[in-house]
């Protein structure tokens, strides 16, 4: 949390009409290129050095394929992403390595990121040697004595194996290992949404004390929007691929301008009956459509409560700051502002479905013993 | 209102040779009456799905121990015969998964499976059921309901999927409907859809609903009652108003301060709870028990790790704690 570098600090992450497209092939030799996921497809954002930006979608929106691009573990189709000014897309080999030290990823499954036959001092003393910030063992074993305590993980841990820690710790260890390299941005995916309730609070209490103390750059990737919005500064709500609302967090609930924002806030249920009781959803009808064949103009068409005869299916919302809305505060709407006026209503829309499998041979599936199987995974 | 299902001391013990038995669900007392919601809340492992599964008789038939009595209609379910018991669970309880991908069968189309419970246990014909299927789909919110019939799973969204397996709970016209995490694996848009349904089915049916979940959040919308789980055992039981206005366990006091709201304020502290649940004391031990929430519970005396707390009632809530949040502060 860091308002008073809001608006002022300079600018530690751009992003600029980013895409990333993949390819979705057939035949034998799965040669034929049949269409394509359009995973992302026209993100710009800009994160500010000191800052933390949250990023907040449903499931297959594309946070994670973004996360990823920005890292550079994903190529992207078009756009850039400019590091503390610089342009990525060009770096390769011992540069790439070199700048990799300076972004790192916190993932969602602090067990399968971390191998579990080695013991987490040689966990993360491997990102010392890797990125040369090694400088002898007794210094070393003294600053990686100072993070695991900085962490919160008991003395002690460092000889002790993943396997022997709580989930929790665990993501622990993960952050500690992302830490200890000095970097100025950590990409966060999903970092507490596999871990128990009584647990969350104590990595996000973490994240945001060491955030004050080391003055981190935060881009934290989370489908849960009560999450997202207490640990950033400015928030992204992303809708099949796309961003469709940025605000200050304070400004997302109270003001959000866009429909779908509308809909995922009235979603979230509050631990509090008056609340639940007093409140009015706004249920969308249908499922999430494919990112293989999004819907043309504004992707959110196909369920928005608001949709217009004109303009919301032929041609695609940028987002814009509306009048009288808080600076960074960007909505992509055609009719934004007269929704937010009133002057037009929600209307009941029809529930479309969309076949998960579209894109399979139709018909019984011969040999198979789950569901999951089928859709291969 | 006498109850509908009545679940007394329930102890589910695992059993492997040569290891000390794991006691996952350890003494739950509950009930439910008809048309009423009632929610089982905790997290990983504190043996919701245990206690859902001990109702339904569906354990593994070997390397368990259940005791205690569940009583439906004041039988106990218990006693009854594999094959009465799959009668009634045809005809009086059904249970909806968190995964609707693992409990639908995927080489049948949905309709078949929708069609084959009403053939089975409701003695309808072909046709009629055929009819009644499309109905019945139609009824939980599935578009084009004729079509759907012969869909086979996998072509249906991971929230049309649930929807499918509500329509299948549904078809045996239960009394009792036990959910667990029904909306867990699913978007929070569509999570919305899917609580609203349930909502409306046990408003129009008059089923009782068992909801199981481990987000307050959930609870708090939709439950008229609340238990709150622990370690296998009830900690805290209030109508859901009383609840969440006044938690009295530290453990429930604790959980609702520690999760972020969206109708808060960003960026404060968050209360979180010390530890973890690896650190838990058994309830019961041979030389004397205690509280398994002792070494995380900021309200610990030296009684919590000696003595174990009973389920005491205050008013129309129950309490397992020795020293239990004061109303007044509970409040705030
Ligand atoms: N390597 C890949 N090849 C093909 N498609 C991919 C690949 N990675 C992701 N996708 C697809 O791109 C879309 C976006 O996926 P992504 O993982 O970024 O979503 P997400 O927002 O992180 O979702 P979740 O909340 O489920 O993690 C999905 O439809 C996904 O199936
Ligand atoms: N078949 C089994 N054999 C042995 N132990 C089991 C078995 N099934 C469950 N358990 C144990 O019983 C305890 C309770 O499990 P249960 O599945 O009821 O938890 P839960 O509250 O449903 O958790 P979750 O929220 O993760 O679904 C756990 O410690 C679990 O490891
Ligand atoms: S542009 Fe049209 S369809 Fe898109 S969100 Fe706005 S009103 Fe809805
Ligand atoms: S019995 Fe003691 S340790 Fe357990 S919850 Fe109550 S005060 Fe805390
Ligand atoms: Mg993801
Ligand atoms: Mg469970």
């Amino acid at each position: 949390m860091s308002e008073e570098t809001n608006g002022s600090a300079p600018a530690l992450l751009e992003v600029e009409d980013l895409a990333v497209h993949f390819p979705i092939t057939q035949g034998v030799f799965r040669g034929r290129t049949v269409g394509h996921v359009y995973a992302i497809d026209g993100v710009s954002l800009t994160v500010r050095r000191g800052e933390t930006y949250g990023l907040v979608g449903e499931s297959g929106c594309g946070k994670s394929t973004l996360g990823r691009a920005i890292l550079k573990l994903t190529e992207p189709t078009h756009g850039r992403v400019r590091f503390d000014g610089e342009d990525i897309a060009g770096l390769k080999g011992e540069e790439l390595r070199r700048r990799r030290r300076r972004f790192q990823m916190v993932f969602q499954d602090p067990m399968s990121s971390l191998d579990p036959r080695q013991s987490v001092e040689s966990l993360l003393s491997e990102g010392l040697t890797a990125h040369g910030l090694s400088k002898g063992p007794e210094a070393d074993r003294r600053r990686l004595r100072e993070l695991v305590d900085a962490v919160g993980l008991p003395k002690g841990s460092l000889r002790r194996y993943p396997h022997e820690f709580s989930g929790g710790q665990r993501q622990r260890i993960g952050i500690a290992r992302a830490l200890c390299v000095e970097p100025d941005l950590i990409v966060a995916d999903e970092p507490v949404s596999a871990l128990d309730v009584s647990v969350q609070a104590q990595v996000l209490n973490l994240l945001s004390r060491l955030q004050r103390e080391l003055g981190l750059t935060y881009l934290v990737i989370a489908h849960d929007l009560a999450v997202v919005r207490h640990v950033s500064d400015r928030v992204g709500v992303m809708y099949l691929g796309g961003i469709v609302e940025e605000a200050p967090s304070t400004d997302l609930y109270a003001d959000p301008q866009h429909p779908y924002t509308r809909a995922l806030l009235s979603a979230v249920p509050l631990p509090d009956p008056e609340a639940e009781d007093r409140r009015e959803r706004i249920l969308l009808a249908g499922d999430l459509p494919s990112p293989a064949a999004p819907p043309s103009g504004c992707r959110f068409h196909t369920r928005c409560p608001w949709k217009q005869a004109e303009r919301c299916d032929t041609e695609r919302p940028e987002p814009r700051r509306l009048e009288g809305a808080a600076p960074g505060h960007r909505v992509a709407c055609h009719w934004a502002e007269q929704i937010r006026d009133g002057r037009i209503r929600p209307h009941h829309v029809d529930a479309d479905m969309v076949d998960e499998a579209a894109t399979l041979a139709v018909g019984a599936p011969e040999h198979a013993s789950s569901v999951q199987e089928i859709l291969g995974r | 209102m006498t109850a509908l299902l009545e679940v007394e001391d329930l102890r589910v013990a695992f059993t492997r040779r040569g290891e000390p038995d794991t006691v996952a669900v350890d003494g739950v007392s509950f009930d439910v009456k008809p048309g009423e919601i009632v929610g089982l809340v905790g997290e990983s492992g504190c043996g919701k799905s245990v206690t859902s599964l001990a109702v339904m008789r569906l354990l593994p038939e070997r390397g368990n121990r259940v005791t205690g009595s569940i009583r439906m209609d004041g039988e106990d379910l218990l006693a009854l015969s594999d094959s009465a018991m799959r009668e009634r669970r045809g005809r009086d309880l059904s249970m909806i998964f968190q995964d609707p991908l693992s409990s639908l069968n995927p080489v049948i189309p949905v309709g078949l499976q929708v069609t084959e419970v009403l053939t089975r246990h409701r003695g309808m014909k072909k046709h009629a059921a055929r009819r009644e299927a499309a109905e019945l789909l139609d009824r939980v919110g599935i578009p084009d309901p004729t079509r759907r019939l012969d869909s086979y799973p996998h072509q249906m969204s991971g929230g049309m999927r649930q929807r499918a397996l509500i329509a299948i709970a549904l078809a045996c016209t239960p009394r009792l409907l036990i959910a667990d995490e029904p909306t867990t694996a699913l978007d929070v848009t569509i999570q919305a859809q899917i609580l609203d349904l349930l909502e409306q089915l046990v408003a129009e049916t008059g089923t009782a609903l068992v909801m199981i979940t481990h987000d307050l959040g959930v609870v708090a919308g939709l439950c008229d009652r609340v238990n709150v789980l622990y370690a296998g055992r009830i900690v805290e039981r209030a109508d859901r108003h009383e609840l969440f206005r006044a938690p009295r366990h530290p453990y429930t006091h604790g959980l609702l301060g520690s999760i972020p709201r969206l109708d808060g304020p960003p960026g404060e502290e968050l209360a979180a709870i010390r530890g973890s649940v690896n650190d838990n004391l058994p309830w019961a031990a041979p030389e004397g028990g205690a509280c398994a929430f002792t070494p995380r519970c900021p309200r610990a005396l030296d009684v919590c790790g000696e003595v174990t707390p009973l389920a005491e009632r205050a008013g129309t809530r129950l309490l397992r704690c020795h020293n239990p949040v004061p109303v007044a502060e509970g409040a705030a």
